[in-house]
């Protein structure tokens, strides 16, 4: 609630003009019908024709001001709801983009993506309903409560008595109602991974012949949520009778009543029938206040859920802060002798798994790293450590001697190119893939293509404005992991990260690959993980990984002598043609 | 970052989808007949609460002169009579409720099956974030609207034309006045329908389209981060979101205008009642009472009219998104199009392609005439420079594509005239782009074959060479693999999708760069799992790593789509030609 407001507070004035508005849009309907009792209580009896006349020409003229105001004021509505709902998923879009890696996985991308469209729907909806409801309906019930305790007090009161009990059961009701739609969205979450995973796994699906699997997988999902959705209908759906009944009870015990004092000369049978017809109007207006808390509490719902988003706090990131400049890059020390990148004793888990231990390294200027190592050794956990998508347990990571924490995310992002395995690729023009964002000059994407071997583009006739399909679909394992390394380039990096990114390359194409690295990027800084011993043993370090620590380190010839399962890797791939001998 | 998949498709109109939804609910005409019961026998009671109250106060004369026995009488019955009404609308709810969410499960069914029934390309140019868009927020819609419109709208035609009846026992007359306004609103109506219809339709498209390219970012946030890029992707988020924001808006801005100006043609026929309505009082043709009675039910009659036009945008955007939905189900399935009904019940698993040719688009081709006869048991390792179509030719293979010309046989029979189904159970499969779903290590691996034993499953990753990490995790093979599979690394899955591919009973077997991402050790331990996986089935294997093919029983390059050298590894080196140069490139980058 208290998130809503603060989204809300920037439209106050305007909503104040609209709800003015609105209210003598309102206001006004409210007297067509009292001309009405008017011509007949006070014109009539004088007979005079031109009266009527006139009174109904007001009519006419009081309905075209309440159109036009009801509809302008239903605009400003609108508007603001599109502001706030502007805001809203803009701020939690860009806390997303910030929020900690863990927290990120913890909350799962189907559940963000339902949030940020799903649930900012809702509370759209809900914004624009508020005021366009949360007004005409309570001026209609006041104004009728107003007009019948004109008419007669004691009547008036009997009948609002029934409004506590109408008031319980529409708290009791949408208190239920919130986590029930709480509830709901979470089964669309459900959903939503099931939908994403056979987008991804199509082929696999089709491959095994799993689609009827698939099927019931989906049905187990639907069902939930269906579940959900009717239990939440069903309380909410409780409201509208409830109203009604308590409120036809009142009309009643209005007629008891009215008919004692009628009886007692306290009142007249007219008042008792005019009461008739404006309870016709509170309980419209009652209605439509129920219908009004199916909406809140829908919207209520999701804002809670956008919340729970919004509250967090990144602990990673690091925003930048002014004059603090110390270096031009984070990669680029004063000094040559201060390594560029530095691990000490870094060990980090994923939850209860320990990924790394006590790992330590130093890679100097202009250096190469190569890490190699079995499967699941750690080799990608050290480059998600080291971009601090992920922050270690304990230990400490010193870049140019500063400590990785200190460093604003930025700065440290500024400089750096990346492929990770299996990296993304998005629908969009080649160029925009490879540029990222950056807004990477033409000359230089070309050099970047020539670089990564990327000489497919050129054959398109639209060269690198060549439209992908989702995923980079239209291309194949190859192409896409050297425009991967194209986009890496682009940016001319003060340290190059390839994490076995070039498996899908043929040998031919990998070496020349390598040749071109070793020539244009001698002087950046790079790490490479890879599977290929020949894609890493010219590297200045070599770390041999395996399960979560370095069991061998040094230069390629080193590692042949010291590490005899980097040495029997060697002979495996390279058919005893070594280096050393 | 424009999407690609908005494609000039003629518009459905209205009538059709408003006649398919309707033939949704249909198909559940009891629980429809039970609703429409309980609508009239609530509205019939809830007319009958008025009577009452007005005999009550019939019998309230004036001071000293009160029924009370009838008044108490009335006002029980009234007590009685709303206390059934709101059971009975309670009920209907229930009943509403019950069968709207029938539909919605349905159509949600129906939605997704026709999803996995749909070829793979058609994932290749509609974002998952649209399709998840389709299947929630454009059926929650229409859900919407099904459950508490139809209700309204039904109960609203009872109250109006009740309370028209009891108008026209007053005055005939005076019901001229509704023959000029009821006309006028029916125009409107439509008049307005039709103008705001394409808003509605623009409002489901880009909130489709946010949700698209916000799945599309939420996927790629690592590499984003990476990069620092955060702001340039928030940018563009907020271009997409600007055009959804402004999408429903300029649908509520058109929209908004049906509600006041339905209540000032109402008004205006209150206006006009009441004067003519005076006037013919003053001609002493209509009494007094009856003004009042005739304006108190055009008030009734008002009301109802009301609540539709306010529900009006609500059904609107109901049948736009029903559109999108419907236009989903309209696509062709896979099966509709290519199936045939030949069945292949035990393949031996020879392959034969003949002049195939192919390509993804009119313009490019892929593959220019390739033949290829592989006998049972071979094992034809596919080699060549990356795009040259090696992936594409398996693609063939699994029939993900068919062929532009040319024709695949499996065992002399045509794959194209072939079960869908029984051509693609003839192969396992393990893709470099590893796919696992989030449920446990174990269901993940009995993916492609639930029947087998725990010790078969078990030995199955041992083989893979993945037994040992599995009983590592706290939770053994019931540990939950979650969505992004954030726990296990990349060579790791590919570990767990060779396992399930292991357990998979198929005559031939398609290894696309199978294991790419597993480090050479392991591979090589894996070797002999591998020759065990591949011993007696005809098998596929694409490559980069040339000591997985050198075994091969003959290899094929292919390079720009076509079949430039054939034989085994002997002989290709020996011939000197395009593989040779690609076995001999490897060992380059090391003897500098």
């Amino acid at each position: 609630m208290k998130k809503l407001l603060y989204y809300l507070s920037p439209h106050y004035p305007r909503m104040s003009v609209g709800l003015a508005i609105k209210t003598v849009g309102t206001v006004v309907e409210l007297f067509i019908p009292w001309i009405l009792g008017y011509i007949v209580d006070s014109v009539l009896p004088t007979k005079d024709r031109t009266a009527i006349y006139l009174w109904g020409g007001a009519m006419l003229l009081l309905a075209a001001v309440a159109v036009s105001f009801n509809i302008i004021a239903n605009r400003m509505a609108s508007a603001v709801a599109r502001e706030a709902t502007r805001k809203i998923r803009h701020d939690l879009f860009a806390k997303i983009s910030y929020l900690d890696a863990a927290d990120v996985d913890r909350l799962s991308v189907s559940s963000l993506e339902s949030r940020l469209t799903g649930d900012t729907y809702n509370v759209n909806h809900m914004i624009g309903m508020m005021q366009r409801l949360g007004v005409r309906a309570p001026i209609l019930l006041l104004g009728g409560i107003t007009v019948t305790f004109l008419q007669d007090v004691r009547l008036t009161l009997v009948m609002v008595a029934t409004l506590p009990f109408i008031a319980l059961s529409v708290y009791i009701i949408s208190k239920k109602g919130i986590p029930l739609f709480t509830e709901q969205q979470r089964a669309v979450d459900g959903i939503t991974r099931v939908v994403r995973e056979n987008a991804s796994g199509v082929r696999i699906i089709k491959a095994l012949g799993k689609s009827d699997y698939e099927k019931e997988r989906f049905d187990r999902v639907n069902q939930d949520a269906i579940r959900r959705e009717k239990k939440a209908g069903l309380t909410m759906s409780a409201t509208n009778p409830l109203i009604t009944f308590f409120l036809n009870a009142g009309l009643a015990a209005v007629i008891v009543v009215g008919a004692h004092l009628v009886n007692g000369g306290l009142s007249d049978v007219g008042k008792i029938m005019a009461f008739l017809s404006y309870f016709t109007m509170i309980s419209n207006a009652l209605l439509a206040v129920s219908r009004m808390f199916t909406m809140l509490s829908k919207g209520m719902a999701g804002m809670g859920r956008i919340s729970e988003v919004l509250d967090m706090d990144p602990t990673l990131y690091v925003p930048e802060t002014a004059g603090e400049e110390t270096h031009p890059s984070p990669f680029r020390p004063d000094d040559r002798s201060t390594p560029v990148v530095e691990f000490r004793n870094v060990t980090f888990s994923f939850g209860e798994r320990v990924v790394l231990k006590n790992i330590s390294f130093a890679l100097y200027e202009g250096q190469t790293l190569g890490m190699i190592g079995a499967t699941g050794s750690g080799k990608s956990t050290v480059i998600a450590l080291l971009l601090r998508i992920y922050a270690p347990d304990s230990g400490e990571i010193l870049l140019s001697g500063t400590p990785i924490e200190k460093i604003p995310t930025p700065r440290l992002r500024e400089k750096i190119g990346v492929v990770f395995q299996n990296d993304f690729l998005f629908a969009d023009t080649i160029r925009e893939n490879a540029s990222f964002g950056r807004d990477v000059p033409a000359d230089r994407l070309a050099v970047a293509y020539a670089h990564a071997q990327a000489e497919y583009v050129a054959n398109y006739p639209e060269g690198d404005g060549h439209l992908l399909e989702i995923k980079g679909a239209n291309l194949s394992g190859g192409q896409k992991q050297r425009l991967l390394i194209a986009r890496a380039l682009a940016g001319e990096p003060d340290l190059l990260i390839l994490d076995d990114s070039s498996s899908a390359l043929d040998y031919k194409t990998d070496a020349r690959l390598r040749a071109t690295l070793r020539k244009e990027y001698g002087a950046t800084t790079t790490v490479l993980v890879a599977q290929r011993i020949s894609s890493i043993a010219h590297a200045d370090l070599i770390l041999m990984l395996e399960g979560g620590e370095i069991i061998g380190r040094g230069d390629h010839d080193h590692l042949l002598r010291t590490c005899a399962p980097y040495k029997e890797i060697a002979d495996t791939q390279m058919g005893g043609m070594t280096l050393a001998e | 970052m424009e999407a690609t998949t908005v494609q000039k498709v003629p518009r459905m109109k209205k009538s059709t989808v408003i006649l398919r939804l309707l033939s949704y609910l249909w198909e559940h005409k009891i629980w429809l007949a039970v609703a429409a019961l309980l609508t009239v026998a609530a509205n019939v009671i809830a007319l009958w609460g008025p009577d009452l109250a007005e005999d009550a106060i019939d019998a309230i004369k004036g001071p000293d002169d009160v029924d009370f026995g009838t008044v108490y009488q009335k006002g029980i019955a009234m007590l009685l009579c709303y206390a059934i009404f709101a059971a009975l609308s309670f009920i209907l709810s229930a009943v509403m409720i019950h069968l709207s969410k029938k539909v919605v499960y349905q159509m949600r069914k129906q939605v997704f099956e026709h999803l996995v029934d749909l070829p793979v390309g058609y994932f290749d140019r509609n974002q998952t974030g649209d399709l998840i868009s389709r299947l929630t927020y454009d059926i929650d819609t229409i859900n919407a609207s099904l459950s508490n419109d139809l209700i309204q709208i039904c109960a609203g035609v009872i109250t109006v034309v009740g309370a028209a009846i009891q108008m026209a026992r007053i005055k005939p007359i005076l019901m001229l006045v509704f023959a000029g306004t009821v006309p006028c609103l029916i125009f409107f109506t439509v008049y307005r329908t039709k103008k705001v219809k394409p808003l509605f339709r623009r409002r489901s498209a880009k909130l489709g389209e946010l949700n698209g390219y916000t799945e599309e970012m939420l996927s790629g946030q690592k590499t984003i981060r990476a990069y620092g890029k955060e702001e340039v992707m928030i940018s563009r988020f907020d271009r997409h979101n600007d055009k959804a924001v402004q999408a429903h808006y300029d649908a509520d801005y058109q929209g908004s205008v049906v509600g006041p100006s339905v209540n000032f043609i109402n008004n205006v026929s209150l206006a006009l009642i009441s004067t003519f309505g005076a006037l013919l009082c003053l001609s002493g043709k209509l009494s007094l009472g009856g003004l009042t009675a005739f304006n108190l039910y055009s008030r009734r009659f008002a009301g109802p009219i009301n609540e539709t036009a306010n529900i009006i945008s609500e059904i609107q955007s109901a049948t736009s998104a029903a559109e999108r939905v419907f236009r989903l189900l309209d696509e062709p399935a896979e099966e509709k199009v290519k199936s045939g009904d030949l069945p292949l019940p035990s393949p031996l698993g020879e392959v034969e392609l003949e002049h195939v040719n192919f390509g993804y688009d009119e313009e490019r081709q892929i593959l220019h005439d390739v033949s290829l006869t592989v006998k049972k048991g071979e094992t034809i390792a596919i080699v060549g420079p990356t795009g040259g179509g090696k992936t594409t030719l398996i693609s063939l293979l699994m029939r993900f594509y068919d062929p532009n010309s040319g024709e695949i046989r499996i065992d002399g029979q045509n794959a194209y005239t072939t079960r869908m189904e029984d051509v693609r159970r003839a192969y396992a499969m393990v893709l470099q782009d590893t796919w696992l779903f989030e449920g446990t290590i174990a269901e993940n691996l009995c993916y492609g074959n639930p029947s087998v034993t725990r010790r078969e499953m078990e030995a199955a990753a041992r083989a893979a060479r993945i037994d040992d990490y599995i009983r590592s995790l706290p939770e053994g093979y019931e540990t939950v693999l979650d969505e992004n599979g954030v726990n296990v690394s990349k060579g790791q899955k590919q570990l767990l999708t060779i396992a399930r591919a292991m357990l998979v009973d198929s005559p031939m077997l398609i290894l696309d760069e199978a294991t790419s991402n597993v480090d050479s050790r392991t591979e090589q331990k894996l070797q002999a799992a591998m020759d065990e996986l591949t011993k007696n089935k005809t098998c596929f294997i694409v490559a980069h790593r040339l000591s997985t093919v050198q075994n091969a029983s003959r290899i094929i390059v292919v390079r720009d789509g076509r079949i430039v050298e054939i034989g085994d590894h002997a002989t290709l080196l020996a011939a000197g030609g395009f593989y040779a140069t690609l076995y001999n490139s490897q060992f380059e980058g090391a003897e500098e």
